[in-house]
């Protein structure tokens, strides 16, 4: 086969959230058996089909770094942690449904992970709050992914999807909800792989052809900021 | 609380309420050695308090606590979901069991009291507490010089650091075009066995083993070359994580805050070399001190100076003072390490499990230091823990808790002097 070409996607989240069973799930499309703790940085490669069933269909390569660690870590643990952030082109951000604090984390996960990837053009000024503008403005593809979602009864689930549906409007990203311990949430067809496929989509769009990507996203804006106007 | 709390939830308001029960008591019990020395409260209504609290106390600590450290450990395991108490009861009479069978073998049994008195229980807690005390004081008299001084700190500059990265970042790019090369042999097998992938009786299973070994035989050996490389870079990961922190103490103890904890390090070497000395003489004489160190120290200073003192006097301050000091430090020092041990080990899981366990010592090592701290009262302060604590053979509490904080001591000098040596080994051979 040719060589495909690379893209660069982190995952981070809070500790034992579910991220290594996650790209586990996501890179091999099998239950990871023996989930143990990740330290420093765990990657995986999943072959994806940009534009699938259309003529201008190419294979790519996307690179899923599974970032270990906990968000109120020492410096020195964060500055070591950067090293991973250098030029990445997407974010999955994961948190756990039966833990609300893994949620609120998420906000200083994308910070820290923003802050140190500053392109020319957007330069994030922040005094480490957290601001909505900043993510409206965001140019790096994000998506919100919540697991265990078989862990919360029946009773509490629509109170938590939107709760979470807030947050990931917050990001200005999509999100899906799922269990990794169960392949049929990414079934192909369902509209949680179809999320997913949109979601590597925008990431090898804006990586590879950012002309079109940047039309597209300046329309979205504007669409939004006349619906905010009425 | 909160502030152990701050990244887990723990959501049992039970297990939460035990660890405050158990904390305030065992203030409480410092509380009223202080009122001892200062005499406040009638005599008989304190003696009333410290029966009260050591009750309550050993209560917690011998019943309720292992209870529900089992309960919960058992509720963890999810096969033994449906009879959790009962399996919480057999787990605590093992406890009672083994906690019963630790008295045997020290001299501290009386053929004059009961079964089940209060001597009895504050024995063996005393037992367990002083050894944890011991422990924890031994690597804490070594560690403490070693952290504060940066006499030791190996020097790190930027240039090292950013090697370490390069490396690191290598070794990930070696494991992700192998783990490319593993996914697109997959995917290619993947899509030929799906039309050669229905073994048509014997031959057609011959034909797919034939067919596939090479590649199945290339694969594992990717596989093990990924394996070997991600051990790789979580080394490289560890090191560099380590490399960032030495960087940083080093700056830190270029600024003032950092030269004056460096100058209380030598001094708490100092004091720390002194204890082990006396915790060696001790052993080697054999003998376990009569008097406290405060009245000494007047005694040494009337005879040597000549000065005229109110020896009973100053000696209530002092030891008052001195006896504040030691509390609060030890009390700090045990939170400072218990919420440094509880955010390295904590998980969603067990964080029930961990609180329980970090009161149940917490609460022993309570206990024991109210056993030992008589030895730095002076004589009449003592009687009432004497009183309170019934008969028991102080002396040799105070000879173990010399052993272990020696042993301790010893063997974390020995355990600190490999880990330095070792790790600029490592830099030499980048």
């Amino acid at each position: 086969m040719a060589a495909l070409d690379r893209v660069k996607v982190l995952v981070l989240g809070d500790s034992g959230v579910g991220k290594s069973s996650l790209v586990h799930l996501l890179c091999h499309n099998q239950v990871l058996g023996n989930p143990s703790w990740t330290v420093g940085c765990s990657v995986d490669v999943r072959i994806h089909d940009y534009k699938e069933g259309t003529p201008e269909e190419k294979t790519y390569y996307i690179e899923l770094w599974d970032v270990g660690g906990s968000v109120g870590s020492a410096t020195s643990v964060k500055s070591t942690r950067a090293v991973f952030y250098n030029s990445l082109n997407g974010i999955i951000l994961v948190h756990d449904l039966t833990n609300k604090k893994s949620s609120q984390n998420l906000y200083r996960w994308s910070l820290e992970a923003l802050n140190r990837d500053v392109a020319p053009t957007g330069v994030l000024v922040t005094n480490g709050d957290y601001d909505r503008e900043q993510f409206a403005d965001n140019q790096i593809p994000l998506l919100v992914i919540g697991t265990k979602l078989d862990q919360i009864p029946e009773t509490k689930r629509n109170e938590v999807l939107t709760r979470t549906a807030f947050l990931a409007e917050d990001f200005n990203a999509e999100e899906i909800n799922l269990d990794c311990t169960n392949p049929r949430y990414l079934a192909a067809g369902s509209s949680n792989a179809v999320k997913l496929s949109r979601f590597f989509d925008k990431v090898i769009e804006k990586r590879y052809f950012f002309k079109r990507w940047q039309s597209r996203f300046l329309a979205s804006r504007k669409e939004r900021d006349l619906e905010e106007e009425h | 609380m909160r502030k152990l709390f701050k990244d887990y939830e723990v959501r049992q308001y039970v297990v939460q309420v035990i660890f405050s029960v158990t904390f305030a008591f065992s203030c409480t019990m410092f509380e009223l050695i202080i009122f001892e020395i200062l005499g406040v409260l009638n005599s008989s209504s304190r003696y009333f308090h410290w029966k009260l609290n050591l009750c309550v106390i050993l209560l917690i600590l011998v019943f309720m606590v292992p209870f529900y450290i089992g309960y919960f450990v058992v509720s963890n395991i999810r096969l033994l979901h449906r009879q959790k108490l009962l399996f919480a009861c057999v787990l605590w009479l093992t406890f009672m069991y083994f906690f019963w069978k630790l008295g045997d073998p020290f001299p501290i049994l009386s053929p004059k009291h009961g079964i089940l008195s209060i001597e009895q229980l504050i024995s063996r807690v005393g037992v367990i507490g002083v050894t944890l005390m011991a422990l924890l004081s031994g690597f804490g008299a070594v560690n403490c010089p070693y952290t504060y001084m940066s006499y030791f700190l190996r020097n790190v500059t930027d240039a090292d650091i950013l090697a370490l990265e390069r490396r690191l970042l290598q070794t990930m790019d070696m494991i992700i075009s192998k783990k490319k090369r593993i996914a697109v042999a997959h995917r290619t097998m993947f899509q030929r066995g799906e039309v050669h992938n229905k073994p048509t009786g014997f031959w057609g299973m011959i034909k797919s083993v034939t067919t596939s070994v090479a590649g199945s035989e290339n694969l594992s050996l990717i596989q093990q070359e990924v394996d070997a490389l991600e051990e790789l870079s979580r080394q490289l990961f560890l090191e560099t994580a380590d490399l960032h922190a030495t960087k940083e103490r080093i700056e830190y103890s270029k600024t003032f805050q950092g030269k004056y904890f460096n100058f209380l390090g030598y001094f708490f070497s100092i004091y720390c070399v002194w204890k082990i000395f006396m915790a060696t003489i001790n052993i080697v004489f054999d003998r376990v001190g009569k008097t406290d160190p405060v009245t000494r120290g007047i005694e040494i200073t009337v005879n040597y100076l000549g000065i005229q003192f109110d020896v009973k006097f100053w000696s209530q301050h002092i030891s008052f003072i001195l006896v504040g000091i030691i509390i609060v430090t030890s009390i700090r020092g045990l939170l400072i390490t218990l919420t440094k041990f509880f955010y390295a080990i904590s998980s969603s899981k067990s964080s029930n499990v961990i609180v329980l366990l970090l009161a149940q010592i917490m609460g022993m090592y309570f206990v024991s230091s109210v056993l030992l701290i008589r030895m730095s009262m002076p004589l009449e302060y003592r009687t009432i823990i004497t009183e309170v604590l019934g008969e028991l053979q102080f002396n040799f509490y105070h000879r173990w808790f010399d052993v272990i904080f020696l042993v301790s001591a010893l063997s974390s000098i020995l355990f600190l002097y490999l880990a330095h040596k070792q790790a600029p080994e490592k830099h030499m051979a980048l």
